[in-house]
């Protein structure tokens, strides 16, 4: 494949609520951050690709308002996925591969606050069976951690274990909304918030944007010092029914990782999007990640969790890390659906 | 590097009608994907990659809607991919999903796309609510209706250049067993006497409001030249491209948008075509009201500015003209939104196959389908032709 590479990364502070300013607006400061660390505008970008909903927006064709912003004229390249930025990144990475551009920016946001997010998520199941009783996705997740605690594949203190670190790793992360410093059996004799998962088990609810380019081959080289090379990238997806599944296990993110190439080498970092404590463990075991591996630096979707957006950040963040020299191999994943029903694995490197 | 050759190796479609209350959303594009399948000679397994296109989720009411159908479409343990570029979705679709092979990562992959608008209301849906600005029109129709103004008085187009169009288009429709309409009484008269909607299109020029699927599979060369040693001939790719430009922008023509212009300059350069209208057998264009057909036959390339209603008024495009324009009966005759560009882009297919039935043009070695959405912003396009590239 051709050598492709993530080389800047920008994302908007995560909040609870950005009421200030619309979803346009919040939008913009990442995408301008990225294009700006390199010194690029939208006229030197080859390809454009997105990822937001309509649903969180509440209404219809709503990336389009966000492209105007980013000002395509005179006319450009440009596509868009109902789906988190992750997805947007994979769809830039294949048009890279066609070898006809050599630069591409990706984006994503999302405005989870102006509803009820684990109500809105109900509208992703199947409309006749199981969208009328309104399942709401932390229950769906309880359903999944109980499954796993039945097994006794996982402990409540494990999962504490993974609430406290993902916080206070999120204290070094100037973009978290969620961080903070309680040991793990402070955490355990929280009430459930629905059993048997605690309120520090689940993600935040988040506003927040995020934006990076990509390069290929000599166009990176020539305009960062260590671009973060696309090793490996592949997603695969599971049935929507957790009746159809296994929920102690990730089939799909196994294979995702096996089709990356996660164990061709050492996983200095990887970067999860586990949006609940439990399927951090999950993931764990399905990429075959090593106890040496850091995992979650940034605190993860533990510590800010915008919509759409989470999956994207997974990979900015050992980008960041790689382009930096405090990683040289790392893996980042996306997931999308109730209890890790669609996972994306990409490996990134740096150079040789 | 070089990009890997890809071919359409197999089509199918849904019956299309105004409501498909004997399926659900998964049975319709179930219905789709099978027949694609069907005409590919594989199954479910012999798929590599699904990608699915759809325009807004509130058509339907259930948010990315891709993760439900998975299981119908096959998808488990596979990768399955999600585009949403407005209304030319179905074209890009099947862009996205050809690239998938031309990048060689996949050698057989299923691109669905569909509506299912009787589930909603759609024109009040694609009537958008932007916070703090006026509402200011009802309907695609109502947001269009300008623009088509706008090109009869640029060009001096005759007031019945529109009714020619929806006539040979209807009529079309007839020679399509899986269209929506069917009206093989419809005449020159009873369209001028249909109601005025958004002056100055009328009610019979205007698309109707679909459920239907379409469905088509990709191959790589080597798929393709097995089924074509079969006896099953593949429309190979030509050329592909897209493009899009801003709603609001002082700049923009929105009777000959420049985002257009470059979509197709780009694929006739892919497919070494110089001059379209001498180069290219048949096209199926994206035309939701009749007037749009002589605008976008400008846009691409077939006439100068301002000379495309002549075409029409020629006979140029019709089946038997020289240079016909949606054989299927287009989009006047079916439009279930998210899979009106893929159900173009499939037609174009079709004919440079020798498959497409009762709409068939004789001799059809080349053909374009082209998509477009938004405010006349996002395009699609792909070139299809009976010899390899």
């Amino acid at each position: 494949m051709r050598d492709v590479a993530v080389i800047s990364v920008a994302q908007t502070p995560a909040r609870r609520r950005v009421e200030e300013v619309n979803e346009v607006e919040m939008l913009m400061p990442a995408v301008h951050g990225a294009l700006g660390q390199v010194d690029m505008t939208i006229d030197d970008i080859g390809f454009t690709c997105s990822g937001s909903t309509d649903y969180l927006a509440g209404v219809g064709f709503s990336f389009v308002s966000t492209l105007d912003a980013v000002g395509p004229w005179p006319p450009i390249q440009e596509s868009h996925v109902e789906m988190d930025g992750a997805w947007a990144f994979y769809e830039a990475w294949v048009k890279l591969q066609l070898g006809e551009i050599d630069t591409a920016l990706v984006y994503s946001y999302a405005k989870s606050s102006p509803g009820d997010l684990p109500m809105v998520l109900t509208r992703q199941l199947d409309p006749i069976t199981v969208g009328p009783l309104w399942p709401d996705s932390i229950s769906l997740a309880a359903l999944q951690a109980r499954a796993l605690l039945e097994a006794g594949k996982v402990t409540e203190e494990q999962m504490a274990e993974v609430a406290a670190r993902s916080r206070r790793a999120a204290l070094d992360n100037p973009n978290a909304q969620l961080a903070w410093d309680r040991p793990a059996s402070e955490l355990l004799t929280e009430e459930h918030l629905v059993a048997p998962l605690r309120r520090s088990d689940c993600p935040p609810i988040t506003d927040g944007a995020a934006a990076m380019v990509l390069a290929a081959a000599d166009a990176a080289r020539e305009r960062v010092d260590r671009p973060a090379w696309i090793r490996g990238i592949d997603h695969r997806i599971e049935p929507i029914h957790l009746g159809h599944r296994d929920l102690t296990v990730s089939a799909s993110a196994r294979l995702a990782g096996e089709k990356a190439g996660v164990a061709d080498g050492p996983v200095d970092v990887a970067e999860l999007h586990a949006p609940f404590t439990h399927q951090e463990l999950i993931l764990r075991d399905a990429l075959g990640l090593a106890d040496d591996t850091v995992v979650n630096p940034s605190g993860g979707a533990l510590a800010a969790n915008p919509m759409m957006t989470a999956g994207l950040i997974r990979i900015g963040e050992v980008a960041t890390r790689i382009s930096a020299g405090t990683a040289a191999r790392g893996v980042a994943h996306a997931t999308s659906g109730p209890c890790l029903q669609q996972n994306l694995v990409c490996v990134l490197e740096g150079e040789g | 590097m070089a990009k890997e050759r890809v071919a359409v190796v197999g089509i199918g479609q849904t019956k299309h009608q105004a409501t498909r209350g004997d399926v659900s959303v998964a049975g319709l594009v179930r219905e789709a994907a099978s027949r694609a399948l069907a005409d590919a000679q594989m199954t479910w397994t012999d798929v590599d990659a699904v990608v699915v296109g759809k325009a807004p989720d509130f058509f339907e009411g259930v948010m990315m809607p891709e993760l439900l159908l998975a299981d119908a479409l096959g998808a488990t343990g596979k990768p399955l991919f999600r585009v949403h570029t407005a209304g030319s979705v179905g074209g890009s679709t099947a862009l996205v999903a050809s690239q998938l092979v031309q990048a060689g990562i996949h050698q057989r992959v299923l691109a669905v796309a569909f509506e299912k608008q009787s589930e909603s209301e759609a024109m009040w849906a694609l009537s958008l609510p932007i916070p703090f600005t006026p509402p200011l029109h009802a309907g695609a129709g109502g947001y269009f209706a300008p623009h088509i103004r706008s090109y009869i008085r640029r060009s001096g187009a005759p007031d019945h250049i529109g009714t020619m169009v929806a006539l040979k288009d209807r009529q079309n429709g007839c020679l399509n067993p899986y269209a929506h309409l069917h009206e093989p009484d419809i005449s020159f008269e009873s369209i001028q006497e249909s109601m005025m909607l958004w002056d100055p299109i009328r009610y019979a020029e205007t698309c109707p409001s679909s459920d239907g699927a379409c469905a088509v599979v990709l191959g790589a060369e080597s798929v393709a030249d097995a089924a074509a040693a079969e006896g099953r001939p593949p429309a190979w790719i030509q050329g592909t491209a897209m493009r899009s430009e801003p709603t609001l922008s002082a700049e923009r023509d929105t009777v000959l948008p420049l985002g257009g212009a470059l979509c197709a300059a780009d694929v006739y350069r892919q497919a070494g075509i110089t001059d379209p209208r001498r180069d290219i057998d048949c096209v199926e264009m994206y035309v939701p009201f009749s007037w749009f057909e002589p605008m976008w036959l400008e846009n691409l390339g077939f006439a100068a500015p301002g000379e495309g209603w002549k075409m029409v008024e020629d006979g140029v495009t019709a089946l038997d003209g020289d240079l016909p324009v949606n054989m299927s009966g287009g989009v006047l005759c079916t439009n279930p939104i998210g899979a009106s560009g893929m159900l173009r882009f499939g037609e174009a297919a079709m004919q440079v196959r020798g498959g497409a039935g009762e709409h068939q043009v004789d001799g059809a070695r080349r053909a374009v389908g082209h998509a477009y959405g938004g405010g006349s912003q996002f395009f699609a396009m792909w070139v299809v032709g009976a010899e390899k590239p």
